[in-house]
């Protein structure tokens, strides 16, 4: 029999979107329902002095204005810290500012209207007197002694440290052949998901019940967090997440709006609705990255790594955000560092800086894009000191493939990884040798062309490790509910969540296997605290590896549970019998009884049945990761790229990406994953960033002004695949949604250095925008002229 | 003052009181219940809510509903009713050409409409095409390639059609 594990099946639930029959948030309209708008602090640092919504509350269509004194009272504020990062500090966040605006876009009063145009029309009328307090903007400034504090409840500015170090390190650095440095920017930038934050909370005071529709990854994260922060029973909180348009780890944070939305509809006893608009999202939706980090690698003659050194400043924005805090993306760039190489010794240090602007948090690909542009630059700058080509500097210095179970100078335990293979490959698919040729004949027409590449390790299949030893109420574990219909069908509810990346074609695909059916038998719910089993949902890779384990498993307790029932209809040892193309067949492959036969004795005949036999054809199952803390996957990417040195623009020709992510369930979607991964590392290497002036005004939030990547700006990506699966799990499958993201920017960047190589320039800082690029050869050029 | 809109939207004959503020996008979208057409930006940047007004693309979120007046509109729902769009619809699926869906309806109006006028255009004169369509999720070349499907699917039925034709 063909297994469906493997196959690119196609996602049923794509037909609904074709035909425009999604169902957002954004969509749903209920009875009573009213439109909140917030009004924002219009600077990044002040006290406030009055709000005045006389004016608004007598504006047509207005129901309620709610400043803090009203509203915050009905939440318990929130702290974004975790037990695990010691020392770490975050004050208290409640819905509205209660005294202090602490960035421009901090809600201050909340409006309630019976249509969005009126709530805004009303907004305009709130007069707010706010006195400008000089806000925080730059995070080393922020850390030296008398700063001001960006948030007056904190310490101080310094948000959480860590140092992270191997005993010889320093002894590396002294005895070491070669040196290499950089120093390297990377800018803020957002996750831009086409669809904003969107949340309608609709609480029944007749039933006490709170159903909270919620565009989020994790909605049970937010039933246990509406349930705790409100003084509600678990019970009666659901959570609804319907189609969600994109989230990329930005929906799977807590954010003022949303709270909002939940305390004005329980205070009101109406559904309240808040869509945040497109400059709402820009200032609200979690920021990602900025970090300034310093590196330096040392070599032996022959270009071997012995140690890297690195400093990390993130800036996070005035609170850390929770539940999963600020510090988790600092935290991994420090871990992730030298990750894909034979490193004996490290030292990370890493400071993460509270700041007047929006809070950042996880994004796609945590960490993993600086960690990997940083260690790639050294290793490329590495590889001219010791003139190496960049191939054979990695292949000298990845972890050999057959040195498994390797212990990273982090302190990362990889169980097996496939460095050298995806080396070989790229190689292979790239033609390193016939590209320079091409190069050298091009610069002679003044065509600069480059490439670059990039090995990544991605951390994937997360276990309590992320956050539960830290005290977070994020589940680590993901249950699954299987059950066969009277007509044999095959229905699957589970916990991990569909943002169109395809979980339920692969849950599908999983289950159908162990039930020896074809996956359109199997029908899939996702997303609805109500009507599946509770468990952490989609973020950090874990959906396919995590979910897809608890639905096999779960699936095969179904097999097991009507095989045993078919052994006394068909009076055959179960042990002799198996379910194929949806029946129960012996040891000669011959059909004893169909599924839908079962289904119907099950459900309509259960008298006829032997005494004692159970026929509840519905079985739970919940899993939870062990064996390794994460499974890590790997891979490496290609850029190639055309830089135009009279006016800085890059042409990015081709990428190139070999991916190992374990055990493959749908290649289709797999490739799909990467591909979107990849031009989300390549939008914020080239375009996108998040950009402020001095007073912490953000000046380009909108999308005629914040550039995201576009379908004529991106290349072709080529895509292979080496398939190491992990033994942690029957499946085998790891993660595969950041593969793209963690190293597409380093490679890019790379390539670009590769392109102005004879100009003697390069680039520190992302995005390479134009002027940066000339800004670089303009330095080049100087250094040239005056030494 | 509300003002009375006469339109067509697809193919229904609508008398509906609107606001002048009320844009098409919010008119299809709330008063229509024609949520196929999505919101992303509301300045005419990101391609969510193309529709088709009297076989145009434009964009819903900068034309107001009372524009609309004496026009036809076809949205997403009403090109799937219509199965115009069936084989380009079947070739995103094909080849997974959305994740979220969110873009989705705005990538099939864009290229309609590159077909309707380049019956055989190439890789870059589709992303070209798509120039004023956002994707946060595919990386676009699923897009490409399932319009590029399109196209020569289109190209071999009519050239069978004309060799019937002879």
């Amino acid at each position: 029999m063909t297994l469906h594990i493997g196959q690119s099946a196609r996602r049923e639930n794509a037909r609904r979107h074709l035909a425009g029959r999604g169902r957002f948030v954004s969509d749903l309209t209920l009875p009573r329902m009213l439109h909140a708008v917030f009004v924002r602090s219009p600077m990044a640092r002040g006290r406030i002095l009055e709000i005045d919504t006389s004016e608004a509350s007598a504006c047509p269509g207005v129901v309620r204005i709610f400043t803090a004194p009203e509203l915050n009272v009905r939440c318990t504020p929130w702290v974004g810290t975790l037990g695990h990062f010691a020392g770490m500090q975050s004050p208290p966040m409640n819905i509205l500012a209660e005294e202090e605006v602490l960035w421009t876009g901090h809600p201050v009063a909340m409006i309630l209207a019976r249509s969005r145009a009126e709530a805004e029309d009303a907004a305009e009328l709130v007069m707010l007197d706010i006195e400008d307090a000089e806000p925080v903007t730059d995070g080393a400034a922020a850390l030296r002694p008398g700063a001001p504090l960006a948030n007056p409840a904190a310490r101080d500015n310094l948000c959480y440290e860590a140092v992270l170090e191997t005993a010889d390190v320093d002894a590396a650095f002294v005895g070491a052949a070669h040196v290499v440095e950089t120093s390297m920017t990377f800018g803020r930038h957002t996750a831009v998901t086409l669809e904003p934050r969107a949340v309608i909370a609709d609480f029944d005071a007749s039933s006490g019940a709170l159903t909270v529709h919620h565009g989020t990854q994790t909605p049970y994260q937010f039933q246990d967090v509406y349930a705790r922060h409100f003084g509600l029973s678990e019970g009666k909180v659901r959570v609804i997440a319907p189609d969600v348009g994109g989230s990329f780890g930005m929906k799977l944070h807590v954010y003022n709006e949303e709270m909002g939305a939940v305390a004005a509809s329980l205070i009101l006893g109406r559904p309240v609705r808040y869509v945040a608009d497109r400059l709402e999202s820009f200032l609200s939706d979690i920021h990602a990255r900025d970090h300034i980090v310093k590196g330096r690698m040392a070599l032996d003659a022959d270009g071997t790594i012995l140690a890297m050194e690195v400093d990390d400043l993130t800036q996070v924005g005035a609170v850390s955000a929770y539940p999963r805090t600020s510090a988790a993306e600092g935290n991994q760039v420090i871990r992730l560092m030298g990750a894909p190489y034979r490193m004996p010794d490290y030292r990370g240090r890493l400071s993460v800086a509270f700041q007047n602007k929006v809070q950042t948090s996880q994004y796609r690909a945590v960490g993993h894009p600086i960690a990997c542009a940083v260690t790639e630059a050294l290793v490329e700058r590495a590889a001219e000191a010791t003139e190496l080509d960049p191939f054979e500097i990695r292949a000298r210095n990845l972890i050999a493939d057959d040195a498994y179970p390797h212990v990273s100078a982090t302190g990362y335990q990889f169980e097996k990884l496939s460095h050298q293979a995806c080396l070989a490959k790229l190689h292979e698919m790239m033609d390193p040798e016939a590209l320079r040729a091409e190069h050298a004949s091009l610069r002679k027409q003044g065509i600069h062309r480059g490439f670059g590449i990039a090995s990544f390790v991605e951390i994937t299949n997360p276990g309590a490790a992320f956050y539960g030893v830290g005290g977070a109420r994020i589940s680590a574990q993901d249950g699954a509910v299987v059950r066969m219909m009277p007509s044999g069908d095959i229905h699957c509810a589970i916990s991990v969540t569909e943002q169109g990346q395809g979980t339920e074609t692969i849950i599908a695909q999983v289950v159908a296997d162990q039930l020896g059916v074809t996956p359109e038998r199997v029908s899939v719910t996702t997303g609805d605290t109500a009507t599946t089993p509770s468990g952490g949902a989609t973020w950090a890779c874990r959906g396919a590896g995590i979910g897809g384990e608890t639905a096999l498993r779960a699936g095969r307790r179904l097999r097991d549970r009507i095989l045993t029932l078919a052994g006394a209809l068909v009076q055959a040892d179960p042990a002799s019998l198996r379910l194929e193309n949806g029946a129960v067949v012996d040891g000669s492959g011959a059909a004893r009884i169909t599924l839908e036969e079962i289904g119907r004795i099950a459900t309509y005949r259960p008298d006829t049945l032997p005494d004692g036999i159970d026929h509840s054809l519905t079985v739970a199952h919940h899993f939870a990761p062990t064996g390794y803390p994460f499974d890590f996957t790997n891979g490496i990417q290609g850029s190639l790229v055309e830089v135009d040195v009279e006016t800085g623009l890059v042409r990015i020709l081709k990428h190139w990406i070999v991916e190992d992510c374990g055990r493959i369930i749908n290649p289709l979607l797999v490739d799909e994953q990467i591909r979107g991964g990849v031009v989300q590392g390549l939008g914020p290497a080239f375009f996108e960033e998040c950009q402020y002036d001095a007073d912490g005004q953000l000046t380009n939030g909108s999308l005629a002004d914040y550039l995201v990547p576009m379908a004529c700006e991106m290349p072709d990506i080529e895509i292979a695949h080496i398939e190491t699966p992990t033994g942690d799990t029957i499946l085998g499958a790891k993660g595969v949604g950041e593969a793209g993201t963690a190293a597409a920017g380093a490679a890019a960047m790379n390539a670009v250095n590769d392109a102005l190589r004879p100009f003697g320039a390069r680039l520190t800082q992302t995005p390479m925008t134009p002027l940066r690029i000339l800004d670089a050869l303009d330095a080049a050029r100087e250094e040239r002229t005056d030494p | 003052m509300k003002h009375l809109l006469s339109t067509t939207v697809n193919g229904e004959q609508v008398q509906e009181a609107v606001s002048p503020r009320t844009s098409l996008a919010d008119f299809l979208r709330e008063d229509m219940g024609l949520t196929g057409t999505h919101l992303g930006c509301e300045m005419g940047a990101c391609g969510a809510c193309l529709v088709l007004m009297d076989g145009a693309p434009v964009h819903a979120c900068l034309v107001l509903a009372v524009q609309a007046e004496g026009c036809t509109v076809e949205t997403i729902e009403g090109l799937t009713e219509t199965g115009a769009a069936a084989d380009l619809q079947a070739r995103f699926h094909d080849r997974n050409a959305l994740q979220c869906g969110y873009c989705t309806n705005g990538m099939l109006m864009s290229a309609q409409a590159l077909l309707a006028a380049n019956p055989d255009p190439s890789r870059d004169e589709i992303r070209d095409a798509l120039s004023g369509n956002y994707c946060r999720c595919t990386g676009y070349e699923a897009i490409v390639d399932a319009i590029a499907a399109t196209a020569s699917d289109r190209a071999g039925r009519s050239e069978t059609k004309t060799e019937a034709a002879q």
